[in-house]
């Protein structure tokens, strides 16, 4: 099993911490990104997300990759959720293990920030009033003809 | 020669696929899949410069494709 992976269905955050965790790793670091209720002042009903999916678990493990030569003995596995989520549902949960925790820590913040920028994930938006839209990671919106 | 096309999000949603096949000449570049897609209806909704993957891995539009290859159009990323 490769340390990145897209699922489909809930992610299993204790599985995950488990698989990172261990008896030499005294730091364990947990970054979950959730739904939010709102974005930019509209309310939100839900968040489709789609992926280019060869090319996201490819860039995820590149980015791990990265992490684990800035960050030496760092153990990483991270998941990144598609489909249809609801408010409150985690869409990425990223574990990291090490002896001590300035690098556990810096590398989930690495892993995180760089998923963002980089990884072919993306979503649409459902609000409240019925209308649905794609969005850019800026926070920006697209406008698509109907 | 013939490559695969990927397309996206609200990139897929303007030109109504998300994946089709051109026909290009050897020698062909990335950049050249991004025009021939924009002079598809709907294609004018695409920024004249997106980010681009050949085969699953980002590359710049002047990046020659070969036969078989896979070139994809890639939105605003919004993963996390």
């Amino acid at each position: 099993m490769s340390a990145a992976r897209l699922v489909t269905s809930p992610i299993d955050v204790a599985a995950l911490t488990k698989e990172v965790a261990g008896d030499d790793r005294g730091a364990v670091t947990l970054f979950l990104g959730t739904v939010r209720n709102s974005n930019e002042g509209r309310p939100v009903d839900g968040i489709d997300y789609s992926a280019y999916e060869a090319m996201a678990i490819a860039e995820m493990n590149r980015i791990v990759d990265e992490a684990r030569e800035r960050f030496a003995g760092v153990a990483i596995a991270l998941e990144h959720r598609i489909g249809a989520l609801g408010v409150g549902d985690v869409s990425v949960a990223i574990a990291c293990a090490h002896a001590h925790r300035s690098p556990a820590l810096d590398a989930n913040r690495y892993i995180i920030e760089e998923l963002k920028k980089r990884v072919p994930i993306f979503k649409r938006e459902h609000y409240l009033d019925g209308t649905s839209e794609w969005v850019a990671q800026t926070g920006g919106r697209e406008e698509v003809p109907s | 020669m013939t490559v695969r096309v990927l397309l996206f999000a609200s990139y897929a949603d303007a030109v109504g696929q998300s994946e089709l096949t051109l026909e290009l000449a050897d020698g062909a570049v990335v950049g050249d899949v991004v025009e021939r897609v924009r002079e598809m209806a709907g294609g004018r909704a695409l920024p004249p410069s997106p980010l681009l993957a050949l085969n699953a891995a980002y590359a710049s539009s002047s990046t020659v494709v070969q036969r078989g290859d896979e070139v994809a159009i890639i939105p605003p990323v919004a993963g996390g």
